[in-house]
């Protein structure tokens, strides 16, 4: 370009590798530029400072993306047309509704678009008449106007006509115009129809010479059609009805969900191992994920699914369902998904049906069957949605029926704990079930957006009223048995709440027992509650994790349970038990070591034993080898010894050891001692492949080979006695000396440069990759607060220009009317001295 | 003789507010010899006092780590007085000129003995017995035996024999701590695990670990926080619904 115009920014030195942008500018043209653009924006916006009207696009739909252009233009025009539809127009002097286009109704024109419109009729109404162009631009010129009244002189030559008469006249002209149209018109369409009619007689005259090919072809079809078109049709509408996505037969569904289990184990296992999962650190859902997202939860048992059975589909429980359709408006939630398969089954219907019509000869059969099939599966679906609740309707016995239709249908969810347990006060266990079950479904968090933190807090609430039902003094395990099944549900919904409120509980449990061991120096077992919430966190989570946030917390718990705690009544010797029972049923899969548990199993053994007995084997913390609280576990009558049955041990106990007779302590205690025979037999089991195993059983085995009374015992005693030491004695074991893995070779150290990347030169390259980023994010920011303020300022520059030059034009012209104001004053002036000067000289 | 809590007071406080004061330390030698022979808590706690003077006091006392071999029983690591105890312990072994055998019958009864301690304890002793390997190189045998004998039987080490010298525990390995491996708690078997890899040069330091207590160890495992949960898959049948539930056989919910 023009090398003026052009500045160039020399640099000191040249730097080998550097890049620079800036070393030749543009200014004049960049200048212009920028004024240009402010010409266009700021100075319109300020030229319109005070203006208040705005420009308002009220076409319909005309932002309005998502419309296509042909839909949008069709849209417009019933919009047009409702609008206008019985609005009397009074500039309209036709009188009538009808659109026209040179004068012919749009209507006729669409209906026999080829008539007429000959040339010389639209020569005609292309012109503007005399007398119209006359009256309607007011009267025209003088020179038309005098032509007019020279043609009418001779009747109304006095007076020109007034205006009204005139536009009366010109009205009367143009009905009177219409009306001949009108008659040519029909006269046109008459002649046409003649045409026609004559046409098809000479027609029918014509077909009769077709020639024999083309008869024969219409003979061919229209006989009754051929067997293979028939199959040929019924292929394509059983292509056509069948949904979108295929049914699953049974054995896939098996097979699925067998899937589904294999890879959940696997994942279990995964953890269980501790392997750490770096590639894909978000790991699969244990749910998939639209189970999660409509709140219905796979399992065998509740789930029916739609299936065939030798190409039919199963129903079942058809009549069942009917009778609870009243309940459908519960299910939205759930059938969602259904409805959107029904519409597109629908909608697959109905493109048969239409399919049919268009279709000359009938497929009855096919299309009937097709048709029940579809409603059929439509049926089935809209079924499917309510199985689960009429699934749970089905396990209650009919005497609760009737109270069960008492309960109303939607719940809120409690917002304190009062409140819940109000909701659930003097109901059934059946009714408190579906009293949560409706909450949960009423509230389902994909309804509404605060559900979510209800349903959590719901989680909450339940676990306090277990622990409240447990802590009872006749505690009501049934129901807890079955309030875990709500529990279950809702913490597959929200893992995280759930695990943070069961934590609380535990957490507030061991801070508790540390409390206690702090005060009295030694601690008691905690109330049957803790043990049921150490049992429900089995059933909740995967106890086999190799670390877990609730269950790694929850062994700890158990460990200070058994060895902080002190045994001093036969209660604590069956919490003990319990406690005992949960970690090996923690450990069942993962098979990890427990000390504390071997320990107490030993400890329970040695206090069953009469006291002074020989030592070979050491008890641990908290039993000890003498003192008080021995013999615990004990029984030397005979008689209780012989007419003890083994009996499951009745958790009641733990909070009330009812006034017994001395006889059934005593069973309790052989039963007590029955159950570590079994708990020291299912130990062995597991620990079998630990290469210490014997060391550690050894205590165990030693007090049962040399101190247990088993003579004593009845022989069931004696037959669990047997089997546990039976597990233990007989274990081959292999010792092999152990082995390092071998380590990979250090290579030796050398002092070779270290290689920094440098991106680019002249920046500072300290800091990791995030320091960097978010310095040149502040970097990037200064710039840009740099330029913005450079664009305020020449804006600003700008403006002030404008309004300078406003003012400076403004003074221009009042100087200029000033000036001419003072010239004409003093030629004014000027002329009165000549007059004066004039007179007085004459 | 003095009562037993009176004979632990006196114990507790004596190597740091008694020795240092007396003019004639070594008065208090038979005091402590008898009370470090009565066993149990109170020899753990005479061992404080009879280590100073041992140290500072020139005292001989024979066969003092026969007498601390024999001290080591399965309650050591549920007494109170585990912390100092351990503490003094790893002062004795940290000589190096004590002979393998030794260390390597202490390091194969404290392993044997760690099947039975809490977790708590089991932090602090994995550790302490990697220290014993590295300051006693010869003992590594225990843990990497490349030549040796591919089965046995039985384990060589003799629990029963109180003579270190008599264990043969350098003729065995430490399959407890491979046991340990396998322990409940994960930092337990990732503290047991290290032993598979051959140990680093620099010693860990167990001053930190010696006073943990269950409650820590319980608080710190409760803050960590989770980035997901996993849950249980199996569908819940009830309480005790479980397949194969050792509850349901032997519990009711009466």
């Amino acid at each position: 370009s023009n090398p003026f115009e052009v500045k160039v920014n020399r640099q000191k030195f040249d730097i080998l590798g550097r890049k620079t942008k800036n070393d030749v500018g543009l200014p004049g043209v960049s200048r212009s530029k920028a004024i240009k653009k402010r010409n266009q924006t700021l100075l319109k916006e300020y030229k319109e400072r005070e203006k208040t009207n705005v420009f308002k696009d009220k076409r319909f739909g005309e932002y309005n993306t998502k419309i296509t252009p042909e839909e949008k233009m069709i849209r417009r025009f019933t919009l047009e047309r409702q609008q206008n539809y019985g609005k009397k127009n009074i500039y309209n002097l036709n009188e009538d509704e009808e659109l026209t286009h040179y004068g012919q109704s749009l209507a006729e024109i669409e209906k026999l678009n080829d008539i007429v419109d000959s040339d010389s009729d639209t020569e005609e109404r292309g012109t503007l008449s005399a007398e119209l162009t006359a009256a309607h631009f007011g009267g025209g010129g003088g020179l038309l106007r005098k032509k007019v009244s020279s043609e009418q002189q001779d009747e109304e030559e006095e007076k020109p006509k007034s205006r009204k008469e005139l536009i009366e006249e010109m009205i009367a002209k143009s009905k009177q115009e219409k009306q001949e149209r009108q008659t040519r018109r029909e006269s046109a369409l008459e002649l046409t129809e003649k045409l026609d009619k004559d046409w098809k007689e000479i027609q029918s005259l014509i077909a009769r010479k077709t020639p024999k090919s083309e008869k024969k072809d219409k003979e061919v079809e229209k006989p009754k059609p051929d067997e293979y078109d028939m199959i040929v049709r019924e292929l394509g509408f059983e292509m056509k009805a069948k949904p979108s996505e295929r049914l699953k037969t049974e054995e896939e569904l098996a097979k699925e969900e067998q899937a589904r289990l294999q890879k959940l184990e696997a994942d279990r296992l995964r953890r269980m191992h501790g392997i750490e999962e770096q590639a894909n650190k978000k790991r699969p859902s244990h749910m998939s994920a639209d189970d999660l997202a409509d709140g219905f939860i796979l399992d065998k048992d509740d789930r029916r699914l739609l299936s065939y059975k030798d190409g039919k589909i199963n129903i079942e429980n058809e009549e069942e369902k009917e009778e609870e359709e009243g309940e459908e408006e519960e299910e939205e939630g759930e059938e969602e998904d259904n409805e959107n398969e029904e519409e597109s089954q629908e909608e697959s219907a109905s493109e048969n049906e239409e399919d049919d019509a268009a279709d000359s000869h009938s497929d009855l059969e096919s299309d009937l069957e097709s048709e029940e099939e579809a409603a059929g599966n439509k049926e089935e679906k809209k079924h499917k949605g309510i199985e689960n609740e009429s699934q749970n309707m089905e396990k209650l016995d009919p005497k609760t029926e009737a109270a069960k239709s008492e309960l109303p249908y939607t719940f809120a969810v409690p917002e304190s704990y009062e409140t819940f347990k109000s909701l659930l006060a003097g109901r059934t266990i059946e009714q408190q079930l579906i009293i949560l079950e409706r909450v949960q479904k009423c509230n389902h968090p994909s309804l509404a957006v605060g559900n979510k933190a209800k349903l959590e807090k719901l989680f909450g609430f339940l676990l306090e009223y277990i622990g409240e039902l447990a802590t009872l003094d006749l505690p009501e395990l049934r129901t807890i048995d079955k309030l875990v099944l709500p529990l279950y549900n809702l913490c597959q919904m929200f893992p995280e709440a759930a695990s943070d409120s069961i934590k609380f509980i535990l957490r507030d449990a061991a801070h508790d027992l540390e409390e206690v061991i702090e005060v009295k120096g030694r601690a008691t077992f905690p109330g049957l509650d803790t043990l049921i919430y150490l049992k429900i966190i089995s059933l909740l989570f995967p106890t086999s994790d190799f670390w877990h946030p609730v269950v790694t917390p929850a062994f700890m718990y158990m460990s200070q349970l058994l060895t902080k705690c002190r045994i001093t009544t036969l209660q604590d010797v069956i919490k003990g038990l319990f406690i005992c029972c949960l970690f090996l049923e923690y450990v069942s899969l993962s098979r990890r070591f427990v000390p504390e548990l071997i320990n107490f199993l030993l400890g329970v053994l040695h206090i069953s034993l009469p006291k002074n007995q020989a030592q070979g084997y050491t008890v641990v913390h908290p039993f000890t080898p003498v003192g008080k609280n021995l013999e615990l576990l004990f029984v030397c009558d005979k008689e209780d010894l012989k007419s003890w049955e083994k009996q499951n041990v009745p958790l009641s106990i733990v909070t009330r050891l009812k006034e017994t007779s001395k006889t059934e302590i005593n069973h309790i205690r052989l039963s007590c001692l029955a159950l570590c025979f079994d708990l020291i037999k299912k130990c062995a089991a597991l620990y079998e492949s630990l290469p210490s195993f014997r060391e550690i059983m050894h205590p165990v085995r030693i007090l049962l080979t040399q101190h247990v009374p088993v003579n004593e015992y009845p022989e069931k005693m004696q037959e669990w006695y047997h089997s546990a030491l039976k597990e233990l004695e007989n274990k081959v074991k292999h010792y092999t000396p152990l082995i390092c893995e071998k380590k990979k070779p250090v290579p030796l150290k050398q002092y070779t440069p270290k290689i920094v990347k440098v991106l680019e030169f002249g920046r500072k390259q300290a800091g990791n990759k995030k320091e960097q980023e978010r310095k040149q994010l502040i970097q990037r920011h200064k710039r840009e607060l740099k330029g913005a303020i450079r664009e305020i300022r020449k804006d600003n520059q700008f403006l002030a220009r404008m309004q300078l030059s406003e003012i400076m034009e403004r003074d221009s012209a009042r100087k200029r009317k000033v000036k001419e104001l003072l010239g004409s004053l003093a030629t004014q002036e000027g002329e009165w001295k000549a007059m004066k000067r004039k007179k007085w000289k004459s | 003789q003095l009562p037993t809590g009176l004979y632990k007071k006196v114990l507790v406080i004596l190597h740091d507010s008694v020795l240092p004061y007396m003019n004639e330390p070594t008065l208090m030698m038979d005091f402590l010899t008898v009370a470090y022979g009565i066993g149990g808590a109170i020899s753990l706690l005479a061992l404080n006092g009879l280590f100073v003077l041992i140290h500072q006091h020139n005292l001989e006392y024979p066969d003092f780590y026969k007498k601390l071999y024999s001290l080591l029983d399965p309650s050591i690591y549920h007494v109170k007085y585990r912390a100092r105890f351990f503490h003094l312990t790893d002062l004795f072994l940290s000589s190096s000129h004590l002979p393998a055998y030794l260390v390597a019958a202490f390091i194969k009864r404290l392993s044997r003995l760690a099947l039975t301690a809490p977790p708590e304890a089991l932090l602090m002793i994995i550790p302490f017995i990697c220290n014993l390997f590295r300051r006693h190189p010869a003992c590594r045998v225990l843990v990497h035996r490349p030549g040796g004998p591919a089965d046995m039987s039985e384990d060589p080490y003799v629990m029963e024999e109180e003579e270190p010298s008599e264990s043969r525990a350098l003729e065995s390995s430490l399959w407890e701590i491979q046991s340990l491996q396998n322990h409940y708690h994960p930092d337990v078997a990732k503290a047991a695990a290290v032993l598979n890899q051959s140990l680093s040069e620099m010693e860990d330091d167990i001053s930190g670990l010696l006073e943990l207590s269950a409650y820590e160890l319980f608080d710190k495992e409760v803050k960590k926080k989770a980035v997901d949960v996993p849950l249980e898959f199996e569908q819940v049948r009830g309480l005790f619904g479980k397949k194969n539930d050792i509850f349901g056989e032997h519990f009711s919910l009466d």
